[in-house]
C-alpha cells in the first residue's frame, strides 16, 4: 500500500504515487568533515555530489520523474522537452541551496513537483526550505517531504508549506494523518496561514 | 500577569492530548528511543541518572499564587515533595515517573501552565529581570513583548527543530539583570530620541563550552518588528548553523565563523523579505497583552513607615534581612522581597511543597497574589507594603525562607550537577553546601559583601559559572571529579567571562580555595571595592599566588 499522504483542497488522504524518484548512484567519495573555511561552513558533514554521479544517473525514458537537483541543473538540456510537458520534478537534500535551483529555473511553477529529502527527521532545515520555496520564490505546486518523515513532524511540515508526505515505510501513513491537525489555532503566521492569531481572531482585551 | 483566553487554553490542552499519545506510542514500542527523545525534550522531560526530570515552564519568571500552590500539589503527588528552581526561572521536578507525565501536564494546564519547549533544540522559555515592572531603573516593562514572543515561539513551525537550543532574553532596565549578552538573542528595550520604544538587538552570546558575549546586530529596531527580525536571525541560523557537531551547533559559533558583519548582512538581507509581513506586531495586540501587566492597584503611601523604622532600629535580625533581601520599588511605600532558597547546607534553589504553599499564602496576603522566580534561583514577592515587611519576614523565617544572604557568598547559583544530571562531570550541590557551611557566619558574610559564586557540574554551564565573580566548574580527570575555578566573571552591562586561576582541585579542597580567594580580597580591597572590583583592578595573579602557595603557615 502507498505510504504517500497528500493534502488536496484541504483534505489529507492516502494517495497513489505516479512519480518515479530518480536517485544518484552511490559513491565511495569521502564526506567533508571539517568546516574550516567559511565558504564550506554549510557543507560540513554532508557529502557533495560528484560529476561522475551526475553523469551516471540513470534517467528513465518515460513517465513522471523527480530528478536530483544536481542532475536537473547539469543535464537540463536532456530534459527540456519533458520539463515542458510537466513530466519533471526536482528533489533536493536539506543542505542544498535553493539559489542553485533558482539560477537554473527562475520560474519554479514550471515544475509540477519539488521534493525535499530529509535524512534525519530532526533536521529542521526542511521547514525553512519549504517556507522559502512558498514565500520567497512563489512556488505553488506540489511540495513533498520524503525520507525520514514521521508523523510527529507532519504538523510543522504542513505549516511550512508541504502538501505531500511520503511517510517512512515502517510506519503507518493512515495513523500519521491524524497528526496534521494536532493544533487547531496555532499562534504564529506561517505558510499555510500567514496571519498570526492576533490578526485572525478578535481576542478582546 | 497574563491570563489565558480560550485560544491559549486550547493550545495547552491540545498539547496534553498530543503528548499523551506520544508517550503511549513510545511505551507501546511504536516510537524508538531516538524518535521519542526530541518529543519528550520539547516537553521538558529528560531521562536522568535516577529518574526522569520534568522541567515546567515559568514564562519570564511570573507565577500566580494559584500556580505555585498547584506546583506544590504536583510535587507532593507525583514527586518527593519538593521542586527545584533552575537558573532559567523554570521549576524542575527530579523524580516524576514517565507514565505520570501526561497527567502532570494535564494538571498544569488547569492553571494555565505547561512544559512546552523547556528543553530540546527549539526556542526556549523567554527570560527577563525578576524585578520587571517594578524596578526603579526600568525604562520599559518588557513583559507584554515577552508574552507576545512566547506565543510566537510556541510551536513555531519553521523553528521546531533547530541545530541546537535557542535562548532569548528581554530587558528594559538601565542596569541589565537579564544577562542579555549571554543569550542567543538578547533584546534590550529602550526609548529612542523620539521617545519611541526601540530595541537594541544582541546576538550570539552564550555560555556553555565556548563562552562568548553577544554582539550587537542592530542598534535600533522598532518594537513592531521584533518577531520578523528574530525570524530573520533564526532562519539564517536554522539553514546555516552546524548540525554535524552538537558542541559547535549554537548560533554563537555561526556568528563567530562568519563574523558579525557578514552575519548581519545575511540577516538584514533576509529581513528585507520579512519586514512588514503579517507577523509584524500591531499596536492593538501590544495593548491587549499589555493590559495584563498593568500596575497593581497600589495604595497611596508615604515613603516612610514609623513601625518599619522602629523594627529596623530595634531588631538586628530583621535589619540584616532588610539589608539583603528587600529591594527598591517604583511605587512609594512598597518594596520587593527576595525569599532566599539558599539556606546554608541545602541544595540551592530547592523548595518543598510546604514552602511553595507558604509562599503562595504570602503572595495572596501581601503581594497581590503574584510572585516571580529569579535566575539566581530565588523567589520574589514584588509588591509588599513597607508596613507589612516585618510580618512577611516573620512568616518567611518560620518557613526557612528568610536567610539574609541575597547577593552574598552563600547565595550560590548552582546547577543540579552529578546528583541528578546525567551529563555532569562532577557533583555541584555538595560543593555549594560545603561552601555555605564554611561561611556559616552572617557577620563575616556581610563583611565580605556583594559577591556571586556560580557552580556548574559540566561545560554546559547551566550554573552560569563563566559569569560568576567566582565560578566553579566540574571537570572529569581520569574518571574522578575535579573542580576548575575562575574569577572575574560578571553579569550585567559590563559583563565579562571569568579567567581560570590554575589547575583544578578536589571537592575536599574547595571550601579552602574559596576561603583563600576571600582572604586576598579582604587584605587588598579598598573601602568601596566589591570582590569583583578588586579582581578587576589587581588581575588574577595575587589570588592565584595565594591559592597555590605551598607550605604556607597560618598567620
Ligand atoms: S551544567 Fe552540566 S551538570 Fe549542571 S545541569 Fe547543566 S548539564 Fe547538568
Amino acid at each position: 500500500m502507498s505510504n504517500l499522504v497528500k493534502i488536496e483542497n484541504g483534505i489529507a488522504a492516502i494517495s497513489n504515487d505516479d512519480w518515479t524518484l530518480v536517485q544518484l548512484p552511490v559513491t565511495q567519495v569521502e564526506e567533508r568533515k571539517q568546516a574550516g573555511k567559511v565558504v564550506l561552513f554549510k557543507l560540513t558533514g554532508e557529502s557533495t555530489v560528484t560529476e561522475d554521479q551526475i553523469a551516471n544517473t540513470v534517467i528513465p525514458a518515460t513517465g513522471k520523474i523527480i530528478v536530483p537537483l544536481s542532475v536537473f541543473v547539469e543535464r537540463n538540456n536532456e530534459l527540456t522537452n519533458r520539463i515542458a510537458q510537466g513530466e519533471v520534478g526536482v528533489w533536493l537534500a536539506t543542505h542544498e541551496l535553493l539559489e542553485y535551483l533558482i539560477q537554473q529555473q527562475a520560474d519554479l511553477n514550471v515544475l509540477p513537483m519539488i521534493a525535499v529529502f530529509v535524512e534525519r527527521f530532526a533536521d529542521g532545515r526542511i521547514f525553512s526550505l519549504g517556507t522559502l520555496l512558498r514565500t520567497r520564490y512563489g512556488y505553488k505546486n506540489e511540495l513533498r517531504a520524503f525520507g525520514d518523515v514521521l508523523r510527529d513532524q507532519l504538523f510543522f511540515l504542513k505549516r511550512s508549506g508541504y502538501t505531500s508526505f511520503v511517510i517512512r515505510q515502517d510506519r503507518s501513513a493512515q495513523d500519521a494523518i491524524a497528526s496534521l491537525n494536532d493544533f487547531s489555532k496555532p499562534y504564529q503566521g506561517a505558510v499555510d496561514d500567514p496571519q498570526p492569531v492576533f490578526r485572525r481572531y478578535n481576542r478582546g482585551a | 500577569m497574563y491570563k489565558y483566553d480560550e485560544i491559549d487554553q486550547q493550545i495547552v490542552d491540545e498539547r496534553v492530548t498530543q503528548y499523551r499519545d506520544q508517550v503511549r506510542r513510545y511505551l507501546a514500542g511504536e516510537l524508538t528511543e531516538d524518535e521519542f527523545r526530541p518529543l519528550r525534550l520539547q516537553n521538558g522531560l529528560y531521562i536522568q541518572r535516577h529518574a526522569p526530570m520534568l522541567r515546567i515552564a515559568v514564562p519570564y519568571g511570573m507565577l500566580s499564587s494559584r500556580q505555585l500552590r498547584k506546583l506544590g500539589d504536583i510535587a507532593k503527588k507525583y514527586d518527593k515533595g519538593y521542586g527545584h528552581f533552575s537558573t532559567r526561572q523554570n521549576l524542575q521536578l527530579n523524580w516524576p515517573k514517565l507514565e505520570d507525565t501526561p497527567d502532570i501536564l494535564a494538571e498544569l494546564a488547569t492553571v494555565e501552565m505547561h512544559a512546552i519547549q523547556t528543553s530540546g533544540n527549539c526556542i526556549r522559555n523567554i527570560t527577563t529581570d525578576q524585578f520587571v515592572g517594578i524596578a526603579p531603573d526600568e525604562v520599559i516593562d518588557p513583559r507584554a513583548m515577552a508574552e507576545i514572543m512566547r506565543q510566537w515561539s510556541t510551536f513555531h513551525p519553521e523553528f521546531a527543530l533547530l541545530p541546537r537550543k535557542f535562548k532569548i532574553a528581554v530587558s528594559g532596565t538601565k542596569q541589565d539583570r537579564a544577562i542579555v549578552q549571554a543569550h542567543d538573542i538578547g533584546l534590550e528595550f529602550y526609548r529612542d530620541n523620539n521617545n519611541k520604544v526601540a530595541i537594541k538587538v544582541w546576538v550570539g552570546g552564550g555560555l556553555g563550552r565556548t563562552p562568548i558575549l553577544g554582539s550587537v546586530i542592530r542598534e535600533h529596531l522598532d518594537w513592531q518588528h521584533a518577531l520578523t527580525y528574530c525570524e530573520a536571525i533564526i532562519r539564517v541560523y536554522n539553514l546555516h548553523g552546524r548540525r554535524d557537531n552538537m558542541f559547535k551547533a549554537r548560533i554563537k559559533i555561526l556568528v563567530k565563523a562568519l563574523g558579525i558583519n557578514e552575519f548581519r548582512n545575511q540577516v538584514e538581507a533576509e529581513w528585507t523579505h520579512l519586514k512588514d509581513g503579517s507577523n509584524t506586531i500591531t499596536e492593538a495586540e501590544l495593548n491587549r497583552v499589555a493590559q495584563h501587566f498593568e500596575a497593581m492597584p497600589y495604595e497611596n503611601l508615604p515613603d516612610h513607615d514609623a513601625g518599619f523604622d522602629a523594627a529596623i532600629a530595634s531588631n538586628p535580625g530583621f535589619s540584616a534581612w532588610v539589608k539583603r533581601c528587600v529591594h527598591p520599588h517604583k511605587q512609594a511605600g512598597y518594596r520587593a522581597v527576595t525569599l532566599s532558597l539558599k539556606p546554608h547546607g541545602k541544595a540551592p534553589g530547592d523548595v518543598t511543597s510546604e514552602q511553595m504553599w507558604a509562599v503562595a499564602d504570602l503572595a495572596d496576603e501581601y503581594s497581590f497574589g503574584e510572585l516571580r522566580s529569579s535566575h539566581e534561583q530565588n523567589l520574589i514577592l514584588a509588591d509588599v507594603k513597607l508596613s507589612d515587611l516585618y510580618a512577611v519576614w516573620e512568616k518567611a523565617k518560620t518557613n526557612g525562607l528568610a536567610t539574609p544572604n541575597i547577593g552574598l557568598l552563600t547565595d550560590i547559583i548552582c546547577c543540579p550537577g552529578g546528583d541528578f544530571c546525567s551529563l555532569a562531570n562532577a557533583k555541584s550541590i555538595p560543593i555549594a553546601k560545603a561552601v555555605q557551611m564554611q561561611f556559616d557566619n552572617l557577620d563575616y558574610l556581610h563583611d565580605i559583601g556583594d559577591i556571586e559564586l556560580n557552580i556548574s557540574g559540566c561545560m554546559n554551564a547551566c550554573g552560569h559559572h563563566h559569569v560568576g565573580h567566582i565560578g566553579i566548574l566540574g571537570v572529569d580527570k581520569d574518571g574522578s571529579e575535579w573542580y576548575q575555578v575562575t574569577i572575574g566573571g560578571k553579569q550585567g552591562n559590563d559583563a565579562s567571562i571569568g579567567t581560570v586561576i590554575g589547575p583544578s582541585f578536589s571537592a575536599a579542597e574547595m571550601p579552602g580555595v574559596i576561603q583563600k580567594l576571600i582572604e586576598v580580597y579582604i587584605k587588598e580591597r579598598t573601602p568601596e571595592e566589591r570582590f569583583i572590583d578588586t579582581v578587576r583592578r589587581l588581575g588574577v595573579k595575587p589570588f592565584k599566588a595565594h591559592v597555590y602557595a605551598k607550605d604556607e603557615v597560618a598567620a
